[in-house]
């Protein structure tokens, strides 16, 4: 995993509540057996006209927000299936921080297993970039991990709250896995004692 | 010391270690795994060079992508076939229990995991799919995970989670004889939003939820997830432990009177709190019908489609009106008008003997309406087998509903079973998000016996007065 530092980049604006996976990427996209290659998949119904040709209205088709690094959501983004299809599918676009007022579990947790970074800010400070985007063409912000804010090209800082073990994760590119493995030993103590525990779950 | 709640006592059994900055290393008893979201983490392992630490706490199907007709000639679309045959290679591969396209048992992960007796109260379960939330029906801690997370529970039988915080929703009362667990659920879902329970573990409580089946208890904690809780929980009780009993991988004999004694000890202290409460009761809860594009947007079938211009919030305002753009519906029209071309029935929501049974009941003898079209597809084929050995089948082909093969079919579209463009369908099924059953499909919410009734009157029609103007 590509660890998470800072991120400068272009902000363009979702404008909805409830973004679910289903519409990041629709069910078509998820026939694949890879993780990368998904862009062409990303927000595709929303993209696109019923007969297939791009709708002008929505972000992904307005030049000003081509080269998208940064993405402004509404209330419980990501919400709906667990398929990670979705992260997977705005990192290939090139979005690596999505920033709302709040995510649903599942796409939030799925984000940082992929160096992506989703940032909860209060409501208010959601509607003024909001604003500033919709106001100044080229919009951009920077997102600093380890000190936790983000700052405005007006040159005001935002503070944000992350968890401190997914932001160590985040700035490492840690394997999660591979931690998990150093723990082998504490794995085979605890299914030890687990068998003795409720040995109906450890068929011979 | 205080109590603690059947949450409480599940994670604290599963803890492996407490790691630094408040992350838990908590054990994964059992992990169930489709076509869909596993081919990338078995490519991962492989990249890595590790391997499955315990195939046989594993289970895999295919289900989302299968296609419901006759299947004996293999899967016309290619892409489909190739991660069906992926699924089953990398399961040879690692030694993992499958259930092949052919056989009986295969059906939708959720369906299958009861039925085997794979799922157990007590346990944790994981499955690279929002609706594990299922299987707390037992009093299992079980929750949806990504692909990643597939991956991290093949290498390590762990996964690292932070603790979630708790709340009781607790349903007293009797329920209408027209309802069922899928009315209280989306009731629940409306009253507290999509959004309602993120972060949260919730457990269903109270003596309208001790009254329904093992079946009505998993369509409650299987829409858990559009709540925004990961999971839902049913402390279980001689109902669960009847159920599972004699189930294949089920303990037997002695060790089954151990369990079922340990089972018994499970459910929440009574002296326990939770972070939050909810109380509602069975007799306020009407049959329901979801009117918009996320399943919080819905109400009972005698009320109307709401109008936005009462929204004083901007924001809610505009999803409302865009909602009801995308459904083409108009403010202040009865539920009870709005026409309907397709009628699903089926989905790891509903689509067990149980919502099989109920919705017979109601198709027989009756005739789908002649512009609708109906389907029912069981949820896995031993429902199937079930199913036609009580007759079910005849009743619902004599009635006009398709009747097909088991799989996730027309819930999510991903097999050729989709809405055309502006089709208006009842489903039982749990998402109503834009296109989720196919491109410019509006989907309805319902419960099974709501979904016959449509189906017959080509509208939505409310139950409890249908019923007494039948001859
Ligand atoms: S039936 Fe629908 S919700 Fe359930 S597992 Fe299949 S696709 Fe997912």
């Amino acid at each position: 995993m590509d660890p998470f530092t800072t991120l400068t980049g272009l902000v363009a604006p979702l404008d909805r509540l409830n973004v679910d996976t289903d519409q990041i990427i629709p069910k078509q996209y998820l026939k694949t057996v890879q993780r990368t290659g998904l862009k062409d998949g990303l927000f595709y119904d929303w993209r696109c006209m019923p007969d297939g040709t791009p709708d002008p209205t929505f972000f992904m088709n307005q030049a000003r927000f081509s080269g998208v690094a940064i993405l402004l959501g509404r209330d419980n983004f990501g919400c709906g299936s667990s398929r990670e299809h979705a992260p997977w599918a705005l990192l290939d676009y090139g979005i690596r921080c999505v920033i709302a007022p709040s995510f649903a579990d599942i796409f939030y947790n799925n984000c940082f297993q992929n160096g992506m970074l989703p940032i909860v800010l209060p409501e208010d400070a959601i509607n003024e970039l909001f604003c500033s985007v919709d106001a100044t063409e080229g919009y951009q912000l920077t997102v600093n991990l380890d000190a936790q804010t983000i700052t405005r090209p007006e040159g005001q800082l935002i503070q944000f709250v992350i968890d401190p073990f997914r932001k160590s994760c985040l700035l490492s590119g840690l394997d999660t896995i591979g931690l998990t493995l150093e723990y082998e030993g504490d794995i085979a103590v605890y299914e030890a004692k687990r068998k003795t525990d409720v040995p109906w779950l450890f068929p011979s | 010391m205080s109590g603690r709640t059947m949450f409480e006592k599940i994670w604290g059994g599963h803890v492996v270690r407490e790691n630094e900055a408040g992350t838990t290393l908590l054990y994964v008893d059992r992990h169930l795994v489709h076509e869909v979201t596993s081919p990338q983490a078995f490519e991962g392992l492989k990249l890595a060079g590790r391997t499955v630490r315990h195939p046989e706490f594993t289970l895999a199907v295919p289900d989302h992508n299968v296609p419901t007709t006759d299947r004996s000639h293999g899967i016309a679309d290619p892409s489909s076939a190739k991660q069906i045959d992926a699924l089953e290679k990398n399961c040879r591969e690692w030694d993992i229990p499958f259930f092949a396209l052919d056989d009986h048992r295969q059906g939708i992960v959720h369906v299958i995991g009861p039925e085997q007796g794979f799922t157990l109260p007590g346990m944790t379960i994981v499955c690279g799919d929002s609706h594990t939330s299922t299987h707390g029906a037992f009093g299992t801690l079980a929750f949806g995970i990504g692909t990643s997370e597939v991956e991290h529970v093949l290498a390590t039988q762990c996964l690292l989670q932070t603790k979630p915080k708790t709340i009781l929703i607790q349903v007293d009362g009797t329920l209408s004889h027209y309802c069922s667990a899928k009315d209280i659920i989306l009731a629940i879902i409306e009253k507290i939003g999509t959004a309602g329970a993120t972060g949260y573990i919730i457990e269903y409580a109270g003596s309208a939820i001790r009254a329904l089946s093992m079946e009505g208890r998993m369509t409650l904690c299987n829409m858990s997830i559009e709540a925004g809780a990961r999971a839902g929980m049913v402390a279980p009780d001689e109902c669960t432990i009847d159920y599972i009993r004699g189930r294949p991988l089920a303990p037997a004999g002695k060790a089954f009177d151990a369990a079922a004694e340990a089972w018994r000890q499970l459910s929440t202290d009574s002296d326990a709190t939770f972070d939050r409460v909810l109380e509602l009761r069975a007799e306020s809860i009407a049959p329901q019908v979801t009117w918009g594009t996320s399943p919080g947007m819905g109400t009972a079938v005698d009320q109307y489609v709401p109008d936005p211009k009462t929204i004083t919030d901007d924001r809610l305002r505009v999803a409302t009106e865009q909602a009801l753009d995308y459904m083409g519906l108009t403010s202040g029209t009865p539920i009870t008008d709005i026409s309907i071309d397709k009628v699903f029935i089926g989905s790891c929501t509903n689509g067990r003997i149980e919502d099989l049974r109920l919705a017979a009941k109601y198709a027989k003898g009756k005739k789908v309406h002649q512009r609708v079209h109906a389907m029912v597809v069981p949820g896995s084929g031993l429902v199937k087998r079930q199913a036609e050995d009580e007759g079910l089948d005849q009743v619902f082909q004599e009635a006009g509903f398709e009747w097909r093969e088991a799989g996730c079919s027309m819930c999510l579209a991903m097999n050729p079973d989709v809405l055309k463009f502006g089709d208006r369908c009842a489903s039982t099924s749990n998402r109503n998000f834009e296109g989720r059953q196919g491109k410019g499909g509006r989907t309805h919410l319902v419960s099974p016996a709501m979904a016959v009734v449509a189906a017959i009157e080509g509208h939505f029609v409310d139950i409890r007065s249908w019923i007494h103007s039948q001859p």
